[in-house]
């Protein structure tokens, strides 16, 4: 008897011996989730351009260092107790008394620092190619709410340990939002649950760094790959290679992801490793950078820190935050650094992508928006005096430039021809 | 064991580049302690037998008043390579069973009663302060009759802590002199020390007491990082042979690509 | 790997390289994937704190009067601690017909107690107060004839209902199947009692 499926063709089962076991098994799966089909149109049969180069390791890193991340942090939360009275006696017990705790520690507080070495490289690399103009511009915005949500995540995961950096750490942040005309102080409170710094304030950031931000995380990245694979990558030249497609429909300049982009990525990854052993195994406060000296004793309400600077990933803010002489002003000045992000893919109006096809004036720019970045990171943990003050004003004006003076110069310079194929050579 | 070489030739080089805090012998106490700011602790938590002198220095002289209370007896005992009835008999209290943390015997109200402040657990100031920092607290005490203990030190003015080591160290005494400075308040800097009555050591034996503790205290801050350093040495190792094989791959699936 | 615009077809020399190299990469990464696992899975044995928590109980006996029971914690559970009478002694045997494992074939104790006593010497009694049925807490019912005409005296669960001897075997009509435990100990003194200890060392 022949059963009929609800078209009215006949149904076919797999006919015994047709094929291993393993392939009759993956073809009933096939047939009720599409596993064969996600991984052909993602990965074996995706196309990206043949002529990716060192900035393009990122990505792929981010999402080792998300991974590793997750797994370290679900392992840690099986020993940490959060709480005021148990917090940092629980970090001592994690990296003295449960075995491996200290590694899986190390593990996760380097891996909150080398995450934004990524993210950081990650994003300059849209910089030198354009990779935020159309029709990427939803994939840029995506990112930086990747961007956002791990600095939340970030802040939150360093109170956690409840050291005394921690606590004033937060203090200091969390005042920042009582700039925020009429609502500021009202807020405040709202956020801290209590009067200041406390158990409430603690408390909450550990849901919200454990449980909350994660999920958004994992969400906002997977919208960031679905939005990437969309419209596909860019590359250094800035070539759309979709407009070049071959007899047999896939762009005459790309290969497969698989087993090409697979393959080379597993190479970054072990030489990131290496890079993230060093530290792990041999300097994992990095002179303090990583762990900061005074988080090594508990959280005092009446005892500040000599200088009190959040986490060097946060400090090119801070610096343009502490430049300017009025609170609310400077705490305008950090939201407006960083909203600026979100506006490059309208500000920029160079008709080419690519860093290696524009002018001298881009060029420049992004050079002096580099050193000012970096310059403002460095002068963020110093003590906000004297020589350090005028050079971070200097450098925040710079920086504010690069993004006002964008749609100026991006359309005013000569820029070179872009070549009508990537530029390849093997390796 | 080559790490540990390896670590103990740069150590030496830096040694001999860092300043020494013992005066050459024919300057003796002239201008004794005007560096005291560059003065290093040198000290190497490998040293097994430093680490276990300096457990023996803080039990004889610091437990009284500061504890340890992320370090368990048990643990010293097993890291220290102590046998059970060395570290029962020579160490431990009267009354401590080997599982229990280290704690002083000094109710913390009375030592707020006492000193103003309850004498701070030490088991993490190493990484809070730096090894420097304490090896400079512990070297540069003076007689200071105007304080409340006697004494005051260089490294923390004003402490609440009193001159416990004296009767090792000596009694010395600060002499200051004023530094002018433009646009600033004058600043009192110290001249030279001024020895005023021996201790039980010698300056060269109360140094290495001295190293022989804030090592100790280096162990106790983290009791895993011999542990840690030694297993990244495989770790790198393998990373890199990883690294090396998944370049072979990469190249030769590129080969395909023109 | 076929003809593609940017990627050329192999030789059969290349692919065997190939698939050399790519097996040894995997290798090599599944080896390096399973000692980082390591770490995470030891993580979860009992942590310093559990141990020393664990360490041997030193239990005073010199207060414990004959026929009566004491009840210590060791290593989270509680343990049956029992000074038996001769009276007591001489129940222990006469019932082998009743019992599910009179020989203690299929329980677990240490060697000094593979005996019909169950213990180290026919005074102290000590067991693990967990019914190996589903872990109650038995009742001590060491009078005879407390639980029935023929009842020679020992434990009695009342969760389900499971009875042991006093020497902790479990009898016949018992849902629990398996004599009741007996933990390492030993006497480093005279009426001292040292759980989880013996000449083995520590218990692991």
């Amino acid at each position: 008897m022949t059963v009929k499926t609800a078209t009215g063709s006949a149904a076919a089962l797999p006919k015994a011996g047709a094929g291993s076991a393993g392939k009759r098994f993956w073809a009933w799966v096939n047939k009720r989730l599409p596993v064969d089909e996600f991984l052909a149109s993602q990965v074996t049969e995706y196309y990206a351009p043949k002529n990716f180069n060192f900035w393009y390791y990122f990505g792929s890193l981010a999402l080792v260092v998300l991974v590793l991340q997750l797994v370290t942090g679900i392992f840690l939360t099986m020993f940490y107790k959060p709480g005021e009275a148990t917090a940092f006696d629980s970090v001592q017990f994690i990296m003295r008394e449960v075995d491996w705790g200290w590694l899986i520690r190390y593990l996760h507080s380097s891996g909150a620092s080398f995450f934004f070495i990524v993210v950081y490289l990650h994003m300059f690399r849209a910089f030198l190619y354009g990779s935020y103009k159309p029709p990427r511009e939803l994939l840029w915005l995506l990112g930086m709410l990747v961007y956002l949500a791990l600095m939340a995540e970030a802040f939150m995961g360093y109170v956690l340990p409840w050291g005394n950096m921690s606590y004033w750490g937060a203090q200091v942040i969390v005042n920042v939002f009582g700039t925020i005309p009429g609502i500021g102080p009202e807020l405040v409170l709202w956020i801290r649950g209590d009067y200041g710094i406390a158990d409430a304030t603690l408390n909450r950031f550990f849901s919200l760094h454990v449980a909350a931000i994660p999920l958004a995380l994992l969400l906002l990245v997977a919208l960031h790959l679905v939005a990437l694979h969309q419209v596909g990558s860019n590359n250094p030249d800035g070539i759309e290679i979709k407009e070049k497609v071959g007899a047999d429909g896939h762009p005459l300049d790309g290969i497969p992801f698989h087993p090409y982009y697979t393959v080379k990525d597993l190479v970054g990854i072990g030489v990131f490793l290496v890079l993230f052993a060093l530290v792990v195994f041999f300097v994992p406060t990095f002179g303090g950078l990583f762990l900061e000296a005074p988080n090594f004793e508990p959280a005092n309400p009446i005892s500040t820190p000599a200088d009190i600077t959040p986490v060097w990933y946060f400090t090119p803010y801070y610096a343009m935050l502490r430049a300017v002489p009025d609170q609310r002003l400077g705490a305008l000045l950090l939201l407006l650094a960083i909203v600026a992000f979100l506006f490059l893919p309208w500000l920029d109006r160079s008709p080419v992508k690519s860093m290696r096809y524009r002018g001298w004036m881009s060029r420049s720019a992004l050079a002096i928006f580099v050193v000012s970045f970096i310059g403002l990171g460095y002068l963020g943990m110093q003590p906000a005096l004297g020589i350090y003050v005028i050079i971070a004003r200097i450098l925040a004006a710079l920086y504010f430039l690069f993004f006002l003076l964008m749609p100026f110069y991006t359309s005013l310079e000569t820029v070179k021809a872009v070549p009508e194929r990537v530029v390849y050579h093997a390796h | 064991m080559r790490t540990e070489a390896v670590l103990a030739a740069v150590l030496l080089a830096v040694a001999a580049c860092a300043p020494q805090r013992l005066p050459a012998a024919e300057e003796g106490a002239a201008r004794f302690g005007a560096d005291w700011e560059s003065w290093r602790a040198d000290t190497n938590v490998a040293d097994l037998a430093s680490v276990q002198r300096g457990a023996r220095n803080f039990v004889s002289y610091c437990l009284g008043c500061h504890s340890l209370k992320y370090e368990r007896w048990s643990r010293l005992g097993a890291d220290l390579k102590i046998p059970g009835t060395l570290l029962e008999q020579d160490l431990m209290p009267p009354g401590a069973r080997a599982a229990d943390y280290i704690l002083t015997s000094m109710p913390a109200a009375d030592a707020e009663a006492w000193f103003g402040k309850t004498p701070p657990d030490l088991s993490l100031m190493v990484r809070a302060r730096g090894k420097n920092y304490l090896y400079q607290f512990l070297t540069t005490f003076y007689v200071d009759p105007g304080s409340q203990t006697g004494a005051n030190n260089l490294r923390l003015p004003a402490t609440a802590m009193p001159d416990v080591l004296s009767e090792l160290e000596g009694l010395k005494t600060a002499v200051f002199r004023s530094e002018a400075h433009p646009g600033a308040p004058t600043e009192q800097v110290l001249d030279h020390f001024e020895p005023l009555a021996p201790g039980r050591m010698s300056l060269a034996e109360y140094d290495g007491f001295v190293r022989d503790t804030v090592n100790f205290l280096d162990y106790v801050s983290e009791p895993t990082q011999l542990e840690r350093r030694q297993l990244g040495v495989w770790v790198v190792l393998f990373l890199l042979v990883f690294s090396w094989l998944a370049l072979l791959v990469k190249r030769e699936y590129w080969k395909d690509v023109h | 790997m076929a003809d593609h615009a940017g990627v050329a077809g192999s030789d059969e020399v290349d692919l065997s390289r190939r698939k050399f190299l790519t097996r040894a990469t995997i290798a090599t990464g599944a080896v390096g994937a399973v000692f980082a696992a390591v770490p995470f899975i030891e993580s979860w044995s009992p942590s310093e704190r559990a141990r020393a928590l664990g360490a041997p109980v030193m239990v005073d006996l010199s207060k414990l009067d004959p026929g009566q029971m004491t009840l210590p914690v060791w290593r989270r559970q509680p343990i049956f601690v029992v000074r038996r009478t001769p009276d007591m002694v001489k129940r222990v045997s006469g019932h082998d017909g009743e019992l599910k494992d009179p020989k203690s074939k299929d329980s677990e104790q240490p060697s000094y107690a593979d005996n019909e006593l169950r213990s180290r010497t026919p005074e102290y009694l000590v067991l693990i107060a967990i019914c190996t049925h589903l872990g109650c807490l038995p009742k001590q019912r060491f009078e005879a004839g407390e639980l029935s005409a023929s009842w020679p005296g020992g434990f009695w669960c009342p969760c389900h209902g499971s009875r042991f001897d006093l020497a902790g075997r479990v009898f016949d009509g018992s849902p629990a199947s398996v004599n009741l435990r007996v933990p390492p100990y030993s006497f480093p003194k005279e009426r001292l009692l040292l759980i989880g200890a013996d000449e083995k060392g520590v218990a692991s």
